[in-house]
């Protein structure tokens, strides 16, 4: 017998590695992957909450949530192609066209 | 037995995460992403939720994790330099993940005693229930948000397609 709370502990450790790596990583290739690892934590904790109140519909949230993230990956990796062939870059610090 | 899976695989999560943070190069914080997503499909496996652990190894570990790797390859990317904003983001990013993890495992493990326990033997004997749940309620009550899902995608695609385009 494992606690929920366990995995919900799982889930905010997780979390909260994926916002600091989104905060701290320069490549934004790397930060575009922190954000689905966030959302994989998040999806941990509505499976967990599911299995608590014995309801499939927290896991047909994470069915939602997985093909919104299919569609936002395909999206922004194009977008990160985008960027890369006008500014020949991938640092996220060079990438400052709207700053001032 | 259960607690022995849900350490082992929890434990190669946190530490394949911590290794996406700390590798400097892209393509081995891609690796240790799957790592993640893989021990993820494990422990929703033990939560009883056998189709989603199925569509976390073949959408997320499969298809979303091998889009970025072709990127990644495709881009031809190097290490990441350090640089001075960097500096800002190391003094914001780590004070601020540690108190959202104090926060969130505060609030879980106080009403610890009010989320219950998992146990292993409720749920994984009845596989097909699990499935058919799931795909009466995503095809009877939920058939709108489902359809409108497809066209998410194909908006998607298209949007994909239009973005990666050579410019004439």
């Amino acid at each position: 017998m494992v606690p929920i709370a366990y995995y919900l502990v799982l889930a905010a450790i997780l979390f909260s590695i994926g916002a600091a790596s989104f905060l701290i990583k320069r490549n934004i290739v790397t930060i575009f992957m922190s954000i689905e690892l966030m959302l994989n934590a998040v999806n941990l904790t509505f499976v967990a909450f599911a299995h608590m109140w014995h309801q499939v519909q927290g896991q047909i949230f994470v069915f939602f949530v997985m093909v919104v993230a299919a569609a936002e990956a395909a999206v922004g990796l194009a977008i990160i192609i985008a960027i890369f062939r006008t500014r020949q870059t991938l640092n996220v610090d060079q990438i400052n066209l709207m700053k001032n | 037995m259960q607690l022995a899976l849900f350490l082992i695989f929890g434990l190669l999560a946190v530490a394949a995460a911590l290794n996406l943070l700390l590798q400097r190069h892209p393509i081995n914080s891609a690796l240790s992403l799957v790592v993640v997503m893989m021990s993820l499909a494990v422990l929703y496996w033990s939560l009883g939720a056998e189709f989603l652990a199925a569509a976390q190894v073949i959408v997320y570990s499969g298809a979303i994790m091998v889009l970025f790797v072709f990127v990644i390859m495709l881009l031809n990317a190097g290490e990441e330099e350090k640089t001075t904003g960097s500096k800002a983001a190391y003094i914001a990013g780590f004070p601020g993940a540690a108190a959202i993890f104090c926060l969130l495992s505060f609030v879980f493990l106080s009403e610890r005693k009010a989320l219950g326990n998992v146990g292993i033997h409720d749920y994984l004997t009845d596989v097909v229930p699990n499935l058919t749940r799931i795909s009466t309620e995503l095809f009877t009550r939920l058939l709108l948000p489902f359809e409108v899902t497809s066209v998410l995608i194909l908006v998607a695609i298209l949007g994909a397609v239009v973005l990666a385009r050579k410019e004439q």
